[in-house]
């Protein structure tokens, strides 16, 4: 395969990172610097979740130690104080992903919630019998799921786009796959898998000129990739604060104003309304017809902390830093003779997928761990991509912003001690 | 290889995991039965030939880690011509040894050259891996049971 390339590319991305101060990033992290079974701790499953960096953490304590109180909803100083901090959140969103309008910004519980809400409340009241949803083979469970749903209530037929060995999506078989009768594309930005970066820009044209709105996953793209949802010009986008060195529980839905205008609500309750009567009620604006119920206050607001974070950092330096990473790794796997990797797309972003040969991905995992290695072993929330590839599992490094070169000199030690044992 | 690394991955499990035994399908099987760990995909079919309350022969299919197959396999040999009830006893006596608490140490007295498994207890995460192919078991024989009671 392409080991010179990669190896070459290694280098020249090595250059273009100097200046990107990965200890002081670290000294950010307390969780780095603690022991795992008695080694440091290597965390490489950055893909699952990211650590917090303490600016996250501060901001979640100052808020409960100072501000706390509910939002939209008092006359007090503190409901003020925490319902500012709370749409400021919004507002530092709506411009970390270049949204047009802070009202286009819906605070969810994560990507899969944005997902659901887009699935229920835009696709189930227009989807009609013969419509079609398009997703692609190597979609998260939780970018299939909504859509099998939704497809069952109301009729439509759900169609999946093929990828290729490499794992990359060919344009020319999703145009063809694109029809008048496509309502709906929906496709993630970055694979969690397979590591592939699609080119949504490109898909979504191609679905704008077939009439279709398209969804895009971010949930694996945000922390290493810029992201302009009005460049793209995607009607969704969804992503996870967890994945982004933030709070869980907390998640982004952007959607285009005029769809969400048009959307009826997805739950009901307080906070989305705007008179309530038992003969009528009326729904507020958007985002909070959106947001029933007393939101993650808290999150919104540790989210804000860590898209500061990464935009301080500047997410063109982690890209150059994590590719440099990922190429290292890649070409160091690369060169096992047991080791095979998953995933070969030209671009490609922070995931690495393999197998060693014989040995299960759950025994791979077991003995990283006992090296403080932290990966994950398993399907990945993504069954279609092991069934393409005929594997039940892969065992998958996922790099982060603070990950350095030796963390993945001591994955490849770990990955022959696994050679070893196995033999 | 660190210590325990060596504790849960011994040999005997090891050369289990490389050449399992009594894999594969049985024709004329009585009873059978699959287990799924949906967590981390491993499967496991387990069939059974029981006659006269004893088990005459079993065998089993499925893909797993070296663990999950390794006590499948050994699984295998162990209860092959044991009646039900020592089956039932010795699956008992299987799990709890490997969900005990380090700080017991008796527990694995009789289970013989099960006790390689005495490496799992320290790993929770594979836990689930040592027992599956014995919850399958288990399973495969209430069927049986089950038949048995509706003839
Ligand atoms: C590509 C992709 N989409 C969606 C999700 C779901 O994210 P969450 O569980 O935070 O809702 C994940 C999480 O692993 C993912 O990797």
């Amino acid at each position: 395969m392409s080991t010179i390339v990669t190896a070459m590319e290694s280098t020249r991305d090595h250059t273009a990172s100097a200046g990107y101060d990965v200890q002081r990033i670290r000294a950010d992290f307390p969780i780095l610097s603690r022991r795992v079974n008695g080694k440091p701790l290597v965390y490489l499953d950055n893909a699952a979740t990211t650590q917090k960096p303490l600016a996250v953490m501060d901001a979640i304590s100052r808020y409960y130690r100072q501000d706390n109180a509910n939002i939209h909803r008092g006359v007090h100083e503190l409901s003020v104080r925490a319902t500012e901090a709370y749409e400021a959140a919004r507002t530092r969103v709506q411009q970390f992903l270049g949204a047009a309008r802070p009202e286009e910004i819906v605070f969810v519980r994560g990507a899969t919630e944005g997902i659901n809400l887009v699935a229920q409340s835009y696709g189930r009241p227009r989807l009609q019998q013969g419509d079609e949803v398009l997703i692609t083979t190597m979609e998260h469970h939780s970018n299939i799921v909504p859509w099998q749903m939704v497809c069952e209530q109301t009729g439509a037929r759900l169609r999946v786009v093929p990828i290729s060995d490499a794992g990359e999506i060919d344009l020319d078989e999703y145009a063809a796959l694109l029809g008048p009768r496509t309502r709906i594309v929906a496709v993630t930005h970055v694979s969690n898998a397979l590591g592939t970066m699609n080119p949504v820009w490109a898909m979504i044209d191609l679905a704008h000129r077939q009439g279709a709105v398209v969804l895009v996953d971010g949930a694996q793209a945000v922390a290493h990739v810029s992201v302009d949802v009005a460049k793209l010009d995607c009607d969704f986008y969804v992503f996870s604060g967890h994945k982004i060195y933030g709070p869980t529980g907390v998640g982004v839905l952007y959607g285009r104003k005029e769809l969400l205008d048009a959307m009826p609500p997805y739950q009901g309750g307080g906070d989305m309304i705007r008179s309530v009567s038992f003969e009528k009620t009326t729904y507020g604006d958007v985002p909070y017809k959106f947001e029933a119920g007393t939101p993650n206050i808290s999150g919104g607001i540790g989210l804000a902390a860590a898209l500061e974070y990464v935009q301080r950092i500047g997410l063109e330096a982690i890209a150059a830093w994590e590719h440099d990473l990922l190429a290292y790794a890649t070409a160091a796997l690369t060169a096992m003779p047991q080791v095979r990797i998953f995933g070969t797309a030209r671009e490609k972003a922070s995931v690495l997928s393999f197998v060693v040969e014989g040995v299960h991905p759950h025994d791979v995992g077991t003995i990283l761990d006992r090296e403080g290695i932290a990966v994950r072993a398993g399907h990945h929330c993504a069954q279609p991509v092991m069934q393409r590839f005929g594997v039940p599992a892969t065992a998958r490094a996922s790099f982060g912003l603070y990950n350095t070169r030796e963390e993945v000199d001591a994955l490849v030690a770990a990955v022959r001690r696994v050679i070893e044992v196995f033999n | 290889m660190s210590d325990d690394l060596q504790d849960l991955y011994q040999e005997v499990i090891l050369d289990h995991n490389k050449r399992p035994r009594n894999r594969g399908r049985l024709d004329h099987a009585t009873c059978d039965a699959e287990g799924y760990n949906p967590l981390c995909g491993d499967h496991v079919h387990v069939y059974l030939q029981v006659e006269d309350g004893r088990v005459t022969d079993i065998r089993f299919e499925g893909s797993g880690c070296a663990i999950s197959t390794a006590s499948a396999s050994m699984m295998t040999e162990s209860v092959k011509g044991k009646t039900l009830e020592e089956a039932k006893e010795l699956f008992r006596s299987f799990h709890a040894f490997v969900t005990r608490d380090k700080v017991e140490t008796d527990l694995g007295n009789g289970l013989g050259k099960l006790e390689v498994f005495s490496g799992v207890c320290q790993y929770p995460a594979r836990v689930k891996c040592a027992t599956l192919a014995w919850h399958t078991v288990q399973a495969a024989l209430e069927n049986r049971t089950d038949n048995v009671s509706t003839e």
